[in-house]
């Protein structure tokens, strides 16, 4: 029979052997999938990469993509710093996005200098808000994060559906269940092609570096999710702090709700989020919540997503199998980390014979 | 009762870390024989046991059953060659009825047959004397029915050597009568059992035999007719070591925390502290000695604000802090009270940061920014760890790289370098070798020399008697005596431990 038995101290060289071996693995198990459909997979790859970075459309189209995914894995990656799981990116993101929304198009009067950061300022406190629920439930009740989290994703996307088919229906869009688009005051200018939320990525990533590692919040953060014991032993307030932090969190995730409502779909809709907050959870872990690392795994992401929807287009691969192939990566990837942290080893086979037993 | 021994373990060493849990342990248990092991906390009894339930592998040394050589991987192979253990902790499936409990487990054919399965099940309790309602939910099930589910279920499992570890402490005394009752028909039938319990007075009513275990080692088995409470108790708290620890003798001061009656009762736990009063005074070292588990950890945690109590005060230099928080007290500046507690890594130290984030703890709140004064920090590191000759790696590595020894030298640095007036310290010497130990009794009396209160919770009554200016005697969330290490002798001591005459409703 086999055991596992934890791994101690894996060495660098090790890790990245490991790593690069599982992303080989997934690219060849992809490529028999991408034989058995008749295509070249060397081409398909090829041309994964072309959609994702060829041409400079293409890299704005991905670097677009790569700012909620980084802000978003940021937010999170506070919370899970503290060991509280927040799943409930998606949800944050759409509750920031609809108090935004409210903002933009109920004061689309004001000037763009203030009507931008005042919507800021809604969707931070929409996102958080919206996280400090959770936590609040958790702090004083002892109730389940992962779940809470999760089943508030619904919730708020239920009340997105109702803004967007009833409450804030936009009735000169010929029938179509839309919200009013926002007026160019309500609009996020570009820089360099890009709209300006750009430019929160640099300053999110380094100012949560600081953070993290060199002021006390970010130390009482760093104890409370390592030793929750030893946060109270040393006088931490930790219900304060965990709300503190959850807020911040959920309040980043709101800004990137803002931003894609503001600076991409010039409208709130059912698909603000899309799916990021919980591809953020993914990146959040794969770059173990190391700030750089973070924005690094995004643009990978981005890559990865941008060229998916190019070869479908290009070979007329079905989406279900341009998302198999995204699967398969994140499957070897993560399942990689298995090896990592623990190895198999084989027993010798050992046969107790007992009494009565023959 | 025959000389046939059912069990053999020889020459059992299993090492955590640096701590050896158990070195060179021999025990031979006869077949239908009651066999006590009796140790204080940390003495290795339940390792020893785990070891032989298949939990631990050992380092060194061999088990046999029936004079058969065996190598246990899981607790299955263990209970295949008929040993069964029944933990303090119940492993059971609450939503599941007690003989779906029963039968639970890996080594069931695909189908159910329920009417043979339960007839099985009657069939032993027949045998046993056990009784249970087959149909009940463990969860609508007491303390004692779900141990007798327990018992049932690794009986069912054909084990024909019964470990029970500490089963006295859930149980109330009605409910102990009856265990023993039953253990006592148990062996009549033919079967083996083993007790760890730290408990006298249940060696003596019980068992036939009783092995004595202190700090990983057997110390001895004797005939329980043939020996006395007080022997064992003598055996089990330990001879003189050779080891010296001088006293230092000057007058203590003025009472520095006065403690009224204090109260609290942890659910969790289910321990009690049922009115503890006592003074501590400038320039003291107060040992408390008792039995783990008689409200020693509930006292530290009350004082120092981290278990709410239900009653009763606690005045520090004339300021009350009883009802404040750990928060309060420490950032008010209320009490300048410092603990050192006993579970290092678990409270008070964090595993994954570096020897300089967690010498930090403290005090990483110094100055106004809103920066932590990371200058500061690695000079404050660097001079305790100079001071205390810590042995390390670099003090930017994970403090979890460092020896039981050198861990306890930060800790104790750490909480001593704001020079406090109150210095709790939970059992700062477990596990730790001699010098480091001497080292860690310099501190202390340092700390009384220069005229803070020291509040010295230990197991080890040699060291008590020597360093302790006074020793207060807690038992059952109760203090049954302060006395003067001076005169004092550890076999009353050890009367005081134990209580015999009164019995400890909550173990």
């Amino acid at each position: 029979m086999a055991r596992i038995v934890p791994l101690e101290n894996c060495s660098m060289a090790k890790k990245v052997r490991i790593r690069v071996f599982a992303i080989l693995m997934a690219f060849t198990l992809s490529g028999f999938l991408l034989l058995f459909l008749g295509h070249n997979p060397f081409e398909v790859y090829a041309s994964m990469l072309d959609g994702g970075l060829g041409s400079s459309y293409r890299v704005k189209e991905t670097l677009i993509r790569t700012i909620p995914f980084a802000l978003t894995a940021l937010g999170i990656g506070l919370s899970f710093r503290m060991k509280f799981w927040n799943i409930g990116g998606e949800g944050q993101i759409m509750m920031g996005a609809c108090s935004a929304t409210f903002i933009g198009l109920n004061f689309q009067q004001l000037p763009s200098f203030i009507l931008l950061p005042l919507m800021a300022i809604a969707g931070m406190i929409g996102g958080g808000l919206w996280a400090l629920i959770p936590a609040f439930l958790k702090v004083r009740y002892r109730t389940n994060e992962t779940i809470l989290t999760l089943m508030l994703n619904y919730v708020a996307l239920k009340w997105i559906t109702y803004l967007q088919y009833v409450l804030w229906r936009d009735h000169e869009a010929f029938g179509y269940p839309k919200i009013p688009n926002l007026v160019k005051n309500a609009q996020l200018p570009k820089i360099f092609g890009l709209h300006i939320g750009v430019l929160l990525v640099p300053i999110l990533v380094i100012g949560i570096y600081l953070f993290i590692t060199y002021t006390k919040k970010g130390y009482e953060i760093r104890v409370i999710g390592e030793n929750e014991a030893t946060a109270r032993y040393a006088g931490m307030p930790t219900s304060k702090i965990i709300l503190g932090t959850l807020f911040v969190s959920g309040g980043i995730c709101g800004v990137v709700g803002m931003i894609q409502v503001a600076g991409v779909n010039m409208t709130l809709s059912i698909d603000v989020s899309n799916g990021v907050g919980y591809t953020a959870i993914i990146i959040a872990w794969l770059a173990q919540l190391n700030a750089i690392a973070i924005l690094v795994v995004s643009f990978l992401f981005a890559v990865m997503v941008e060229g998916g929807s190019y070869i479908q287009t290009v070979f007329q691969i079905p989406q279900a199998a341009a998302s198999l192939l995204q699967g398969l990566i994140l499957f070897f990837v993560l399942g990689s980390e298995f090896f990592i942290k623990y190895r198999v080893i084989r027993d010798r086979k050992t046969r107790i014979v007992t009494e009565g037993e023959v | 009762m025959n000389n046939e021994f059912v069990i053999r373990m020889e020459g059992i060493t299993k090492e955590f870390g640096s701590l050896k849990a158990n070195n060179n342990v021999n025990l031979n248990i006869r077949k239908g024989e009651v066999h006590a092991i009796l140790g204080e906390n940390g003495a290795g009894k339940s390792t020893l046991m785990n070891i032989l339930s298949g939990i631990y592998t050992p380092d060194h040394g061999s088990i046999k059953v029936n004079e058969e050589e065996v190598a246990f991987h899981s607790p299955q192979d263990s209970i295949g060659a008929g040993i069964g253990m029944i933990y303090q902790h119940f492993k059971l499936i609450s939503a599941m009825k007690a003989w779906q409990n029963i039968i639970a487990g890996p080594s069931g054919s695909l189908m159910l047959d329920k009417k043979s399965c339960k007839r099985k099940i009657n069939e032993i309790c027949e045998e046993t004397g056990l009784s249970l309602n087959l149909d009940a939910y463990v969860s609508d099930m007491g303390v004692g029915q779900k141990q007798t589910l327990e018992m049932l279920k690794v009986l069912y499992r054909g084990a024909e050597i019964l470990i029970l570890d500490e089963p006295t402490t859930v149980l109330t005394p009605q409910e102990t009568d009856r265990l023993f009752s039953i253990i006592r028909k148990m062996r009549d039938s033919g079967k083996t059992a083993i007790i760890i319990t730290h408990k006298l007075y249940e060696v003596m009513e019980i068992s036939d035999r009783v092995t004595i275990m202190r700090k990983g080692e057997v110390i001895t088995t004797l005939n329980t007719k043939e020996t006395t409470q007080k022997e064992i108790a003598e055996i089990m708290v330990g001879k003189s070591m050779i080891m010296e620890f001088p006293r230092l003798k000057i007058p203590r001061g003025d009472v520095v925390m006065k403690v009224k009656d204090l109260r609290l009762e942890d659910l969790v736990s289910m321990r009690k502290l049922n009115g503890v009063s006592f003074e501590l005074h400038h320039g003291e070292i107060l040992g408390v000695a008792g039995v783990s588990g008689s409200g020693q950890k509930q006292l530290c945690q009350a004082l120092t604000g981290l278990q709410k109590i239900d009653s009763g005060s606690v005045s520090v230099d004339g300021d009350e802090i009883a009802g404040l928080t750990a928060y309060d007290i420490f950032n008010k500046g209320v009490a300048q009270l410092n603990f050192v507690p006993e579970d290092r890594l678990g409270m008070g130290l964090i595993a994954s940061m570096s020897l300089v984030d967690n010498v930090m703890l403290r005090d990483y709140q110094n100055g106004d920014s809103i920066f932590i004064d990371s200058k500061r920090a690695y000079k404050r590191t660097e001079e305790l760890v100079e001071a205390l000759d810590v042995m390390h790696p670099g003090i930017d590595k994970p403090i979890s790289v460092l020896s039981g020894g050198n861990l306890q030298k930060i800790l104790i640095g750490r909480e001593i370098m704001s020079e406090p007036n109150i210095l709790i310290a939970s059992y700062p010497v477990r596990g730790l070798d001699l010098g480091v130990t001497h080292k860690v009794v310099e501190l202390l009396n340092e700390q009384k020399q220069r005229g803070a209160g020291v509040l010295l919770i230990a197991e080890d009554l040699d060291l008590m008697l020597e360093v302790c200016d006074r020793i207060m005697v807690m038992y059952c969330g109760k203090i049954s005596g302060i006395v003067d290490p001076e005169t004092i002798t550890k076999n009353d001591l050890g009367v005081l431990m134990t209580s015999i005459d009164e019995e400890c409703p909550n173990g």
